[in-house]
């Protein structure tokens, strides 16, 4: 058994590794610059999904409120930048911690809610998060910040009209979020959180302390949720409450990982891969109407999947990646 | 603040958090019966706006006098919504509990795509209602009259539920709450009462509605702020407690109206929220929560 987990493993390591080289050069193929926006944020949404996956999906504490970490990852690199000219190289990593910090915070108080009370105290926080920035005005209130555009460079990660440097940033931060779930996955954490997931009661009976678990979870998923936002800020170029700190945002880093499976390596960029090009595409083809064609679409599409493939798309290729179970 | 300042805020509050307990009392319902929070719920609010809207443009009947009708159709929604999309995510063996918030969420953005697509982004209004500026002077307090009569309506709508929870029907209902298994061995057919809860949860929230439109603007989002403090109530009332949603309906209502006095009005929801966090971390399981 031990054996047949850990050649899967190399497997799913093997298979990372080939795809990550294969989506370091295939884009440099690409000049269209919307093919290229696309693949940017699916990357981007696979890795936020990755991250709240890490929460959500192995320690099983649905948050519906990550746009917090998002947020605040974001507007603290871009404020250190903008106010205390720290390079965003740096200043993303910054973003990173106070993601996981607010988490920390988030995680104290609520981790004794459970289930449902649990989700709702999180949109409630993500949701005083968004009053708060968007009536404070040091951090330039609903009008929001914009990124002083400086000459290219690695270390303001500033790249000009060149979209692939930018590309590969979002592959290292997915790449790297990947990297720690199957870290996670084979780790005692990892089995102590799937415990917590599955069930409370027994994990405790076995020694798991849940509510470290929890926070352990929550402080990882943070983290790079943080250095999401930070790295989403710098690729946009303006950042305002509405853009990176809304409600709707902790659904969309969810989403995915809903949508391809949760608790699964594969999952969140199989449901970002999916999820991001399709409301994009139709975003830009049906959405300029304003006639809200594109929410239903895009609304119908959650709906449908989420029925037929309860266990998330991924779940149609489990057999052959898993073998007999 | 002066005496008449306080009273006045404070009817403001009371009238405002009837409302919210009727929008709440629809969604404990549902979530009581079977273990769904309805993510839609606020969109269903917002149809029941627009089909007052509409049926006013048409016909120009009263939103008062259309309230059987729009109540009515909601019921008619719920059933629909349950049997078509909520029975089968009852039914998925795997990941219960996230595929009925998705399913709920994804049926939440079509509504709001379906309504932009009908009648586009813009505010509407329903003018020149029997009610519509016309107000009531207690003793000083003012209280306009589309607010008072829909909180009185809001009022009655409870003391309904609360009648039907009493008869037959509703000691199916509660016998379903407590075990949905083992009612099918006394003859009560589980998946028609889950659809009548939910007929019974839209029909509430459309009565709100209705009330709502009669003073308040209809647009695509105008559900998602009011769906936002129903969970809020639900959570803060106790997952499935009727009463718990009465009575922290107007807790929110009151808290409300105060924030936006002593603080801004920008932030009132800001103090809803910080009374919501501090009762549940003293009571992780709401107000009269048992669930």
């Amino acid at each position: 058994m031990d054996n047949f987990i850990t050649r899967r493993r190399h497997h799913e390591l093997t298979v990372a590794a080939g795809l990550l080289v294969f989506a370091i050069i295939a884009p440099m193929f690409i000049k269209d610059v919307t093919t290229l926006n696309v693949i940017i944020l699916s990357l981007l949404f696979a890795g936020l999904a990755q991250a709240w996956n890490i929460l959500g999906g192995y320690c099983g504490q649905i948050s519906l409120g990550h746009a917090l970490y998002f947020g605040m990852g974001s507007y603290v690199s871009t404020l250190l930048y903008v106010h205390a000219a720290i390079p965003p190289s740096l200043g993303m990593f910054a973003g990173a911690a106070i993601g996981g910090l607010a988490a920390l915070l988030v995680g104290w108080p609520c981790f004794r809610l459970s289930g449902h009370y649990y989700a709702i105290a999180t949109v409630v926080v993500g949701e005083i998060g968004y009053l708060l920035f968007l009536n404070w005005d040091y951090v330039g209130g609903a009008t929001g910040v914009y990124i002083p555009i400086a000459k290219p460079s690695l270390l303001n990660l500033q790249f000009g009209k060149d979209k692939l440097p930018y590309l590969h940033l979002v592959l290292a931060f997915c790449a790297a979020t990947w990297l720690a779930a199957w870290l996670i996955e084979g780790s005692r954490w990892g089995y102590a959180w799937r415990a917590v997931k599955d069930d409370v009661v027994a994990a405790r009976s076995l020694g798991v302390n849940i509510f470290s678990s929890k926070m352990a979870a929550a402080a990882i998923s943070g983290a790079f949720t943080g250095l999401g936002g930070a790295i989403y800020g710098l690729y946009v170029g303006y950042i305002d409450p509405d853009s990176v700190m809304a409600g709707h945002f902790s659904i969309l880093i969810a989403l995915p990982a809903v949508l391809g499976g949760v608790g699964t390596l594969w999952g969140p960029i199989l449901g970002a891969a999916l999820l991001i090009p399709m409301k994009e595409l139709s975003s830009s083809y049906l959405g300029g109407s304003g006639r809200g064609v594109d929410l239903m679409l895009y609304g119908a599409m959650i709906v449908v999947v989420a029925l037929a493939q309860p266990q998330g798309v991924v779940s149609l290729f489990r057999r052959r990646a898993h073998g007999p179970s | 603040m002066t005496l008449e300042t306080i009273l006045q805020v404070a009817a403001g509050g009371l009238l405002m958090g009837l409302i919210y307990a009727l929008v709440a009392a629809g969604l404990s319902l549902i979530f009581g019966l079977m273990d769904v929070v309805n993510f839609a719920h606020g969109e269903l609010m917002m149809l029941a706006m627009y089909a007052v809207f509409v049926i006013w443009e048409a016909t120009g009947l009263d939103p008062m006098l259309q309230l059987p009708l729009v109540a009515a159709l909601l019921f008619g929604t719920g059933v629909v919504i349950y049997r078509g999309m909520i029975a089968r995510a009852l039914s998925v063996q795997f990941n219960r509990g996230m595929v009925q918030i998705f399913v709920t969420f994804g049926l939440a953005i079509f509504i709001r795509g379906a309504a932009q697509f009908v009648w586009g982004g813009e505010f509407r209004a329903v003018n020149n209602t029997l009610l519509s500026g016309k107000s009531w002077n207690l003793g000083g307090v003012y209280l306009p009259l589309p607010q008072l009569a829909a909180s009185v309506v809001c009022l009655a709508a409870f003391a309904g539920l609360l009648l039907i929870s009493r008869t037959e029907f509703g000691r199916a209902l509660e016998a379903t709450r407590e075990d949905r298994d083992a009612v099918a061995l006394i003859g009560i057919d589980r998946d028609k009462i889950f659809a009548m809860g939910w007929g019974l949860g839209a029909g509430a929230v459309g009565i709100a509605g209705v009330m709502l439109a009669g003073f308040y603007y209809v647009g695509p989002n105008v559900g998602a702020s009011f769906a936002l403090i129903a969970y809020v109530t639900v959570a803060l009332g106790g997952f499935g407690s009727m009463f718990g949603a009465l009575v922290a309906g107007l807790l929110i209502g009151e808290v409300e109206a105060f924030t936006a006095v002593i603080l801004e009005p920008s932030l009132k929801q800001i103090g809803v929220f910080a009374v919501y966090l501090a009762v549940l971390m003293l009571r992780p399981r709401g107000l009269f929560g048992k669930l």
